[in-house]
C-alpha cells in the first residue's frame, strides 16, 4: 500500500518536475552556514564545511531527482520521444513497416476473433466443460438417436450424471396468427434449458414432469420469434398458439441471444415438451426418431467414470430388452468436442497458416530495420564511442520497433474489423456461434499482445547485430561498406520468407485442387435443374383416411406439374441425397429366416419416391425397370435397388425378380424390379466415410394408406425438375396456395445450392488459405525487392567501377538478377521440401469424414510445380526492378559522388 | 543502490520519524543536527542522504512538509509527522528493538547462561 502510494507520487513526478529541491537545499546550506558562522568560522570556511557535510550539492540534487521520479520511465519517455522523431524523419520507411505489420496483425486478429468464439467459447453456458453430448451408439451409427424409453431409463438408472436432457428438431404449421406459416422448433425435455443455464426473459420454463406423455400442451417461445410474431408483447403469457391444428398455451419466452447449436439442434422459434410429440413411435424402445441428448457431469466425476457407469446401465437394459437394446450403448463425448468437432482441425490449420503470414511480415520488417540500422550505424557508433551503454542502444532500437509494431497493430485492428466482416460472409453454417464472432476484449488483448511480441521479435535481430559490433568497426566502416554478416542475415531472412511462401502456396493450391476435384465428382445424379422444397398441410377429416390422402397427393402432384417450366415432380419421404436427411430400411432375403432382431437384418438407405424421381434426378437405370404409375397400392409390391446393394446382397446373380422381405411397411414381401446407379448420399466427399451405402427405393404409391398422412397432417419433401429451378418457386407457392390456403411450401433450394453448402467448410478454408498464401507471396516478394534494392544501393560504387572498367549494362542486370534468383532459388528449394512434409500432415487433417486434401495427391506434382514457377517468376520480377535501376546508373556520376 | 545502504536508509527513516516525534515539526537541517546530537556525535551523517529519505517518507505518506520560517528567521521547509507516520514509527521501533535484542543475545552468550 505504502509502496503503491510512493509509486503514484513518483509517476506524477514524471510529469511535474518540482524546483522545490533547489530552494530546500539552499535553505539547508543557509541554516548550516549561519550555525558555522556562529561557531566562529570565516564566511568561506563556513560555506565550505556546510557543502562538505552535505556531500556535494549536485549529487544530492541528483539523488532527490531520482527519488522523486521513476528513472526507468524517464528513459523510456526519452526513448519514445527520440523514436517518434526518428520515425517522422523517414515517413516512407515508417509507412511500409506499419502497413506490413498491419496486414500481418490484421489477418491474425481477424482469424483469432473467429477462433476465440468458435473454438474457445463454442458453448455459452455455465461450466461448459462439464457438458456432454449423449447418443445411442448402435452397430451402424456411432452417435445414433436415443429412443424415448431408453432415455427415461438412462436418466433414472445412472449415478454419474447430474442430468440428461434430450431434444428433437421439428417443424409445424402455425395457423390463427396471420397467414398459415411454417415454424420451426424443438421438442425438449423440461430440464433442457436448466442444463444449459438458460433463464426465461418472460414467464417460466417447463417444470419437471410437464415433459411427460399426456400432459397439458404448453410452449416456450424463442426471443426472436416473440419479437417477430408478437412484437415482444409482455402479455403473451397465457395466450395460445396453434401448431398443426393444436393449441399450446405459451408459458415463457427465452432470450433472443440463446445461440446453442449442436447437431440438429438450432435455436428456433418454438419449444414444446417432448411428451407432446404425437407419434406412436415415441414409446417404442427400438425407434430411431432422431432424438439426441446433452448431459451434465456430476461435480468431481470424470468422463471415463461416467462412460463406465453408462455402459453398466446400457448392459442392464440390453439384458432386459434384448430385442431393442442388444448392442446398444449410451455413448458420451465432451459437448465442446461434439459442437466444434469438424471445424477444429481446419481452424487450427488456418491459425498456423496465418501465424506464418505474421512471421513473414516480421521478417520483412526485421530486414528493413536491418538495412536502416546499417545506414544508422554511424549514429550508433558515435553514441557508443561517447559512452552510451550497449543496453541503452538496444533499448532504443527495441523502443522504436515496439512503437512501429503498436502502430501496425492499431491499423491492423481496423483491417481485422473489416476482415472479420468479410470472412463471416463465407462462414459455413456449421460454424458454432458464428453470429457472436466480433472483436471482443480478449481479441483486442490478443492483438495487442502479438503486436508487442512482434515488435520485440523483429527488433531483436538488428538490435543484436548492433550490440555485437565493436564501435570502432562501425565508425571505421562509416556505415557505408557492406557488412558481410549483416548481409548474410538479410539473405537468410529472405530465403526463409520464400520458403514459408512456398509452403503456404502449396497448401492453398492443394485445397483449391481438392475443391476443383470435388466439383468434378459425379454425385450419381444430375443436380442441374433440380429444385427441392418442403410442403405441408394440416390434417383434416377429408384426408385423414387412405383414400382421401391418396386423392390429395395426386391432386398436389398435378397441381405442381401444371406449373410452367416444371417437367417432373416427385414427392419423397425418407432420405434425400446431400441434404443430410436419411432414412433406413431393414430387410432380409427370401432364402433367409427372419432375423431375431434389427442388428442381424440387412440395412440400407431408404428413399420413398414417386415415378417422376428417376427423370428428375437422372440416375442411370442399369437393369430392369423403374416405377410407373401402375405400381399402386393394389398391385404387387416392388422395389428398385442400387448397384451397391445388388453387389452386397446378390453378388453375381441377377437381382431382378428376387424377392426381399421389408420390415417397413410391416413385413411386406417385395420384388426387385430394377437396379439403378449408386448415388452419393452423404456429400461429394464424405460418402466413403459412412458405413452404410446400399440403397433401396420404394414407390410412395405402394405405402400403406395410413402411412401417407400423420395425425398432424401432410409433410413431404418435393423434388421437381424445372427449366429455371431458381426462379420457379414463386409459381409453386401460388399454385399450392390456390389448391389449399392452409398448405405451406418453404425452404426452396436448388440441388446445386445443397451440394454447395456441403462444400462450404472446404470453400471457407480454401478462400482463407488462399488469401493467406497470396498475402505471404506479396510480403515475401516485397521482402526480396527490399533486399535486392538495398544490395543495389550499397553496391552502386562497385557497379560503377565495373561499368567503368568495361562491363556493359546487360552484365550488371544479369548479375543483380542472378543474385535475386539465387536467393529465391534456395528459398523455393527448402520451401518445397518443407511443403512436402506439411502437405502430408495436411492430408491427415479431416473435414467431417474425408481429408482436407481430397482427390489429389498431397505431393501433387502439378500443384508443387506451379507454385515453384509462380514464386520464381514473382522473385525475378521483384529483382528486375532494382536490377534495372542498377543497370541505368551513370558510372561517372556514381563515382564522383564518392 | 547496494543492500547495505538500504539498511542504512531503513534506520535513517526510523531516526527521522523518531526525531520528528520528539521535536515536533522540524526542517531538514534541524533533523540532521538532532540525529547527530542524539547519537552523541558518534554518527557522522552525510546530510545529503537525508533529503532522498525525507522525500521517500513523504511519498509514502508518513510525513508532510510545508514552508515556514526558522528560529533565526530563515525560510525553511518543515516536516511534520502524520498519523500514518506515527503508526509506522511504532511498528518499526518495535521491529528494530526485537532485532537489536536478538543480535545482542548472540554477541553476549556467556552472560545469558
Amino acid at each position: 500500500m505504502r509502496a503503491l502510494r510512493a509509486f503514484l507520487h513518483r509517476l506524477r513526478g514524471l510529469f511535474s518536475r518540482c524546483a522545490d529541491f533547489d530552494s530546500e537545499l539552499d535553505s539547508h546550506l543557509q541554516l548550516h552556514i549561519d550555525d558555522n558562522l556562529r561557531a566562529g568560522m570565516s564566511p568561506e570556511e563556513a560555506r565550505r564545511q556546510a557543502l562538505l557535510q552535505l556531500g556535494g550539492l549536485e549529487q544530492t540534487r541528483q539523488a532527490m531527482r531520482e527519488r522523486s521520479t521513476l528513472p526507468w520511465a524517464e528513459t523510456l519517455a526519452q526513448d519514445l520521444r527520440f523514436a517518434l522523431r526518428q520515425l517522422r524523419k523517414s515517413p516512407g520507411f515508417t509507412t511500409v513497416v506499419v502497413v506490413t505489420l498491419a496486414l500481418g496483425i490484421g489477418v491474425n486478429t481477424a482469424l483469432f476473433s473467429i477462433v476465440n468464439t468458435v473454438l474457445l467459447h463454442p458453448i455459452d453456458a455455465p461450466r461448459p466443460n462439464d457438458l456432454l453430448a449423449i447418443d445411442a451408439s448402435k452397430p451402424n451409427f456411432e452417435t445414433g438417436s436415443i429412443s424415448y424409453p431408453n432415455f427415461r431409463d438412462w436418466q433414472r438408472d445412472n449415478r454419474s450424471l447430474a442430468d440428461i436432457a434430450v431434444f428433437r428438431h421439428q417443424g409445424w404449421i402455425m395457423t390463427g396468427n396471420g397467414d398459415a406459416e411454417r415454424v420451426r422448433g424443438n421438442f425438449i425435455t423440461s430440464n433442457f434449458f436448466h442444463l444449459l443455464g438458460v433463464q426465461p426473459v418472460l414467464g417460466r420454463l417447463f417444470s419437471a414432469g410437464e415433459d411427460e406423455i399426456g400432459r397439458a400442451p404448453i410452449a416456450v417461445l424463442g426471443g426472436g420469434f416473440w419479437a417477430r410474431k408478437f412484437a415482444s408483447d409482455p402479455n403473451v403469457i397465457g395466450r395460445s398458439i396453434t401448431l398443426d391444428g393444436r393449441d399450446y398455451t405459451i408459458v415463457g419466452v427465452i432470450p433472443a441471444s440463446f445461440d446453442f447449436q449442436y447437431g440438429a439442434f438450432l435455436p428456433e422459434d418454438i419449444y414444446l415438451p417432448i411428451g407432446q410429440w404425437d407419434t406412436k413411435a415415441l414409446t417404442l424402445r427400438g425407434a430411431g426418431l432422431g432424438i439426441h441428448g446433452i448431459a451434465r457431469l456430476k461435480p468431481g466425476v470424470s468422463l471415463a467414470q461416467a462412460q463406465a457407469d453408462m455402459n453398466n446401465v446400457s448392459d442392464h437394459l440390453a439384458a432386459a430388452f434384448p430385442q431393442a437394446d442388444r448392442g446398444l450403448r449410451a455413448s458420451l463425448r465432451p459437448l465442446r468436442q461434439a459442437v466444434v468437432g469438424d471445424v477444429q482441425p481446419i481452424l487450427v490449420m488456418l491459425l498456423a497458416a496465418v501465424g506464418f503470414v505474421l512471421l513473414i511480415a516480421c521478417v520483412n520488417v526485421a530486414n528493413l530495420l536491418l538495412a536502416r540500422s546499417s545506414a544508422r550505424a554511424q549514429e550508433f557508433g558515435v553514441r557508443l564511442a561517447l559512452g552510451a551503454s550497449r543496453g541503452r542502444i538496444v533499448r532504443q532500437i527495441l523502443t522504436e520497433s515496439t512503437l512501429l509494431a503498436l502502430a501496425g497493430g492499431t491499423l491492423g485492428l481496423v483491417l481485422a474489423a473489416w476482415g472479420t466482416h468479410a470472412a463471416l460472409s463465407l462462414v459455413p453454417q456449421a460454424l458454432p456461434r458464428a453470429s457472436h464472432i466480433h472483436l471482443s476484449p480478449p481479441v483486442l488483448a490478443f492483438s495487442f499482445l502479438i503486436s508487442f511480441a512482434t515488435g520485440i521479435l523483429f527488433g531483436l535481430i538488428p538490435a543484436w547485430k548492433v550490440a555485437a559490433q565493436p564501435p570502432q568497426t562501425i565508425l571505421r566502416e562509416g556505415g557505408r561498406t557492406v557488412h558481410g554478416s549483416r548481409h548474410r542475415t538479410q539473405d537468410w531472412l529472405v530465403v526463409f520468407e520464400m520458403a514459408a511462401a512456398v509452403v503456404l502456396l502449396a497448401g492453398a493450391g492443394l485445397t483449391l485442387r481438392s475443391l476443383f476435384a470435388l466439383s468434378h465428382t459425379d454425385p450419381g445424379f444430375d443436380p442441374n435443374g433440380v429444385l427441392r422444397f418442403s410442403v405441408a398441410a394440416p390434417n383434416s377429416p377429408a384426408i385423414d383416411n387412405p383414400v382421401g390422402a391418396r386423392a390429395y397427393l395426386r391432386r398436389l402432384d398435378q397441381q405442381l406439374r401444371s406449373v410452367p417450366g416444371i417437367s417432373a415432380v416427385s414427392l419423397t419421404n425418407g432420405g434425400l441425397p446431400m441434404t443430410g436427411d436419411d432414412d433406413e430400411e431393414l430387410f432380409w432375403l427370401q432364402n433367409e429366416p427372419k432375423p431375431a432382431d434389427a442388428n442381424d437384418m440387412h440395412w440400407s438407405l431408404l428413399y420413398i419416391v414417386e415415378p417422376g424421381y428417376l427423370s428428375i434426378m437422372r440416375i442411370p437405370l442399369v437393369r430392369g425397370r423403374w416405377f410407373t404409375d401402375a405400381d399402386r397400392e393394389d398391385t404387387p409390391h416392388v422395389v428398385v435397388i442400387d448397384q451397391d446393394l445388388a453387389r452386397e446382397d446378390f453378388g453375381n446373380t441377377d437381382p431382378i425378380g428376387k424377392v426381399i422381405n421389408l420390415t417397413n411397411p410391416d413385413d411386406t414381401q417385395a420384388t426387385v424390379v430394377g437396379v439403378v446407379g449408386h448415388v452419393l448420399q452423404w456429400g461429394l466427399d464424405n460418402d466413403a466415410g459412412f458405413p452404410l451405402h446400399a440403397q433401396i427405393y420404394l414407390p410412395l404409391g405402394q405405402l400403406n394408406g395410413w402411412q401417407l398422412v400423420s395425425t398432424t397432417g401432410f409433410f413431404y419433401d418435393v423434388l421437381v425438375r424445372a427449366a429455371h429451378p431458381d426462379a420457379v418457386f414463386a409459381d409453386i407457392q401460388s399454385a399450392t396456395h390456390r389448391m389449399n390456403s392452409a398448405q405451406v411450401v418453404w425452404r426452396p433450394l436448388t440441388m446445386n445450392q445443397i451440394i454447395d453448402e456441403t462444400l462450404a467448410a472446404r470453400r471457407f478454408s480454401m478462400i482463407l488459405f488462399g488469401a493467406f498464401a497470396a498475402l505471404a507471396l506479396l510480403l515475401a516478394s516485397v521482402g526480396l525487392y527490399g533486399v535486392i534494392s538495398y544490395l543495389v544501393g550499397q553496391r552502386t560504387q562497385e557497379m560503377a567501377i565495373r561499368m567503368a572498367l568495361g562491363a556493359n549494362r546487360g552484365d550488371v542486370l544479369r548479375w543483380v538478377l542472378r543474385r535475386g534468383a539465387a536467393l529465391a532459388g534456395i528459398g523455393v528449394a527448402t520451401g518445397t521440401l518443407a511443403a512436402l512434409l506439411v502437405t502430408r500432415a495436411m492430408a491427415g487433417i479431416s473435414l467431417a469424414r474425408s481429408s482436407i486434401i481430397y482427390g489429389v495427391h498431397p505431393w501433387d506434382p502439378i500443384t508443387i510445380l506451379s507454385v515453384v514457377v509462380v514464386l520464381m517468376l514473382v522473385a525475378l520480377l521483384a529483382s528486375y526492378v532494382p536490377a534495372r535501376r542498377a543497370a541505368s546508373v551513370d558510372p561517372m556520376q556514381a563515382l564522383r559522388s564518392e | 543502490m547496494p543492500d547495505k545502504s538500504d539498511v542504512w536508509q531503513g534506520t535513517l527513516a526510523l531516526m527521522v520519524l523518531k526525531t520528528l516525534e520528539t521535536m515536533g515539526p522540524q526542517h531538514g537541517y534541524g533533523i540532521a543536527r538532532r540525529i547527530e546530537q542524539t547519537s552523541g556525535d558518534r554518527l557522522a551523517l552525510n546530510y545529503g542522504t537525508l533529503y532522498p529519505a525525507l522525500l521517500k517518507l513523504e511519498q509514502e505518506g508518513a510525513i508532510v512538509s510545508e514552508w515556514g520560517t526558522s528560529d533565526n528567521n530563515r525560510r525553511a521547509k518543515f516536516y511534520r509527522l502524520t498519523r500514518a507516520g506515527r503508526k509506522q514509527l511504532g511498528r518499526e521501533a518495535r521491529t528494530w528493538e526485537q532485532a537489536a535484542a536478538i543480535v545482542a543475545r548472540f554477541l553476549s552468550p556467556a552472560e545469558e547462561s
